[in-house]
């Protein structure tokens, strides 16, 4: 039997007081990846960024486990050293910080990934290669002045270099961009081919998932778990949306 | 369970700077002004007569002017009546690091001065409240005619014609009251001559040390460069925290020839009971440049504007500055730029952050007159406020005179966003990192302007503010 990486027990939080995610239990295996879909607003990225502590929403009930640890009262920067990763939409703009210093900075904060600055920049231009990123980018400020696709390459070679035990890719607005479309299935795909990690894909858009082999797909609607299936809820959702299951809720 | 809460940011770690030495066995004047004390200071240095005089001059100017009003932070708190103007541990100068005494060498040594002199610098020049304790610089600069002595020194060698023709001539005491107060009872300060063409391979450095408590510090530099000659001078300050005021109001005058060029670094650190209200000024021929790169960490309130003015065809004025205003600060900083001449050229990009309730204020003036045909100038201004306490303020004011001249302004505040410290703490930095990482961003166009040991130096400051107590 696979061993959970990841399991969520009957959690709710909520933004200044307002209730978002009811009871919502979500266990996510080792070395698989998952799915996680429903309309705007159903609090598909506010249960990423629970996942990762983010102090903007409280716990109010329910528990996160992480490779056997109970995590719920971590900061977000020990779950990051603890091996989960949520990428973001885009990086945020930090002017007068290179790209680069920032990689090595991060890196560096991990035992495993320390190496000598000589192969961390042949592992990181190597990444950038790989993810077809202008080299010379890696000296820009970071997030600053990057194109859309860029922003993503960013992403992208940030979760392959840290290499976690858990990805989660909060994709929920990148349908509107082909270039960071292409980009995050190029990501997904390295990353799945380099680490025996778990992935939890959040998305409302299934033209990222057409070259991911997907083991589970979940439907949030409203702030909880409403369906889990495996990848041919998929094809179901991409024909008849979220209506029966957001009519069911009510 | 709650919402996490934010960090607070507790206040500087000051425990570099913050030290006290004892004062037994120091000559202190009495605290207040009189023509008698000024003429106590006066002889004690065996100065020449015209210095006297013009020290009572600035003296009786002094006691004719106001107090600066309904200008930036107050200086209520600052009673001259409780400021003893001259306290000196009797000791002479010496060109010797070994025959400093022990407490004041020691002084220097944790301030790191003595290291940076072996490693970095052409020259030093050690202050210790009132008076210099220590200069020197390297033989072969000296061979090239260099002169970098203490002023006071130079004034009895053959360089006084050359001192009398410029001390407080760019900054005279009618100035305003604490230029005239420094006129009368200026004490220590270095001057600097490099004669024409010499170019200084390394920078020449001063560092002003204020340990005792309700005194005030009125060092002088003046800098002369002649044609062609290039020089980096770099300034340093600080002083232990006492719960009285403290006052500072040196003077730099700078002289920079045709075709020149100065490069004028200060990292002011002094202790939040110091009142900083400094004059620097520097008058610049044509094609000549001069550069300031300026680090505002310490005081309970600073007043300080360099001015450049820019007076011949060419000149150019580089300004960049920083300003850190912590809890119980109130910092106004800025600079003025006088354009007086075609073709000048102005650049100003400074920084501002204040957290715990510090205020930082950014204040600029720039002068086109008629004369500076096709001038250029433009002022830059980023505020960073690092919680919902502070304040950040941007004053900047132009007067362009001439259809021709080319100014522009602009200005940023913001605050760190608690996008921007999630995501750097889903990369696994600390709170307090991410939020050094951010500072440290924002202030790099300066610091790595600044001298390696005072980047570092920097770098250090802003880390220390960050570590807090983290909720």
């Amino acid at each position: 039997m696979t061993k959970n990486l990841l399991s969520i027990k009957d959690l709710s939080a909520s933004v200044a007081d307002k209730p978002i995610l009811h009871n919502v239990n979500l266990n996510l295996e080792e070395n698989t990846t998952h799915v996680l879909m429903g309309p705007n607003g159903a609090g598909k990225s506010t249960l990423g960024h629970v996942i990762m502590g983010d102090p903007s929403y409280s716990v109010d009930n329910g528990s996160i486990t992480f490779n056997g640890t109970d995590i719920t009262d971590l900061t977000t920067d020990k779950r990051s050293l603890s091996g989960i990763f949520l990428s973001f939409q885009a990086p945020v703009e930090i002017p007068g910080v290179p790209l680069y210093s920032f990689l090595r900075t991060v890196c560096g904060l991990r035992p495993n990934l320390k190496s000598s600055a000589k192969q961390f920049r042949k592992r990181v231009t190597g990444l950038a290669n790989q993810l077809d990123m202008n080299p010379a980018h890696l000296t820009r400020e970071l997030g600053v002045g990057f194109s859309g696709g860029e922003k993503k390459k960013v992403e992208m070679l940030q979760l392959l270099l840290l290499q976690p035990k858990l990805a989660i890719l909060d994709e929920t607005d990148s349908g509107l961009d082909v270039d960071a479309l292409a980009v995050v299935s190029q990501g997904i795909q390295a990353y799945r081919e380099s680490c025996d990690g778990t992935l939890l894909i959040i998305t409302h858009n299934t033209r990222i998932l057409e070259r991911v082999n997907v083991d589970k797909t979940h439907v949030m609607v409203n702030g909880s778990i409403v369906a889990n299936g495996d990848a041919k809820l998929i094809d179901d959702i991409d024909a008849n949306g979220f209506e029966a299951w957001e009519k069911a809720a009510g | 369970m709650c919402a996490r809460k934010r960090s607070e940011v507790k206040d500087v770690d000051r425990s570099l700077y913050d030290f006290v030495k004892s004062e037994e066995g120091y000559e202190r004047f009495a605290d207040g002004l009189s023509p008698e004390i000024v003429e106590e200071i006066s002889a004690k240095k065996n100065e020449p007569a015209w210095m006297l005089e013009l020290r009572l001059k600035s003296l009786a100017l002094y006691e004719k002017m106001t107090m600066p009003s309904n200008w930036g932070p107050s200086i209520k708190g600052l009673d001259m009546n409780h400021i003893s103007t001259y306290v000196t541990s009797g000791d002479t100068q010496v060109d010797s690091w070994e025959e400093v005494p022990e407490d004041i060498k020691d002084t220097f040594e944790r301030l790191g001065i003595p290291e940076a002199e072996r490693t970095s610098l052409a020259g030093v020049g050690a202050q210790y409240d009132s008076e210099l304790v220590y200069h020197n610089m390297r033989e072969e600069v000296a061979e090239q005619g260099v002169v970098y002595s203490g002023i006071e020194e130079a004034l009895h060698g053959p360089y006084e014609e050359i001192i009398r023709d410029h001390f407080m001539k760019l900054v005279p005491p009618t100035d305003h009251k604490f230029a005239a107060l420094h006129g009368a009872v200026w004490s220590g300060g270095s001057f600097v001559f490099v004669p024409a063409g010499v170019h200084l391979d390394f920078p020449l450095q001063s560092y002003f040390r204020l340990n005792a408590a309700g005194a005030g510090q009125f060092e002088h530099t003046l800098i002369i460069l002649e044609k062609g000659a290039d020089l980096h001078f770099i300034e340093g300050c600080s002083a232990p925290k006492y719960n009285v005021a403290n006052l500072h109001a040196g003077c730099v005058e700078l002289f920079v020839a045709e075709d020149a060029h100065l490069r004028y670094s200060t990292i002011e650190n002094w202790s939040k009971n110091m009142y900083n209200l400094n004059t620097k000024r520097a008058r610049v021929e044509a094609r000549g440049s001069i550069e300031w790169v300026s680090g505002s960490f310490g005081s309970h309130v600073g007043y300080l504007y360099p001015s450049s003015l820019l007076m011949g065809e060419n000149a150019t004025c580089d300004f960049l500055g920083i300003t850190f205003a912590g809890a119980t600060q109130n910092l106004d900083t800025g600079c003025k730029v006088h354009m007086a001449a075609p073709n000048t050229r102005a650049n100003v990009e400074t920084k501002s952050l204040s957290k715990g309730g510090g205020i930082s204020t950014f204040r600029s003036s720039v002068v086109v007159t008629p004369a500076a045909s096709n001038a250029r100038a433009s002022v830059s201004c980023q505020s960073l406020m690092l919680d919902d306490e502070s304040r950040s303020d941007t004053i900047p004011a132009m007067d362009v005179r001439c259809q021709s001249a080319q100014v522009g302004h602009e200005a940023t505040i913001g605050r760190i966003s608690d996008e921007t410290i999630f995501y750097l703490m889903c990369r696994g930095l600390t709170e307090a990192d991410a939020r050094a990482m951010v500072v440290n961003g924002f202030a790099e166009p300066i610091s790595k302007e600044l001298p390696l040991e005072y980047a570092v130096e920097m770098n250090n400051l802003i880390k220390l503010e960050m570590e807090g107590a983290i909720g």
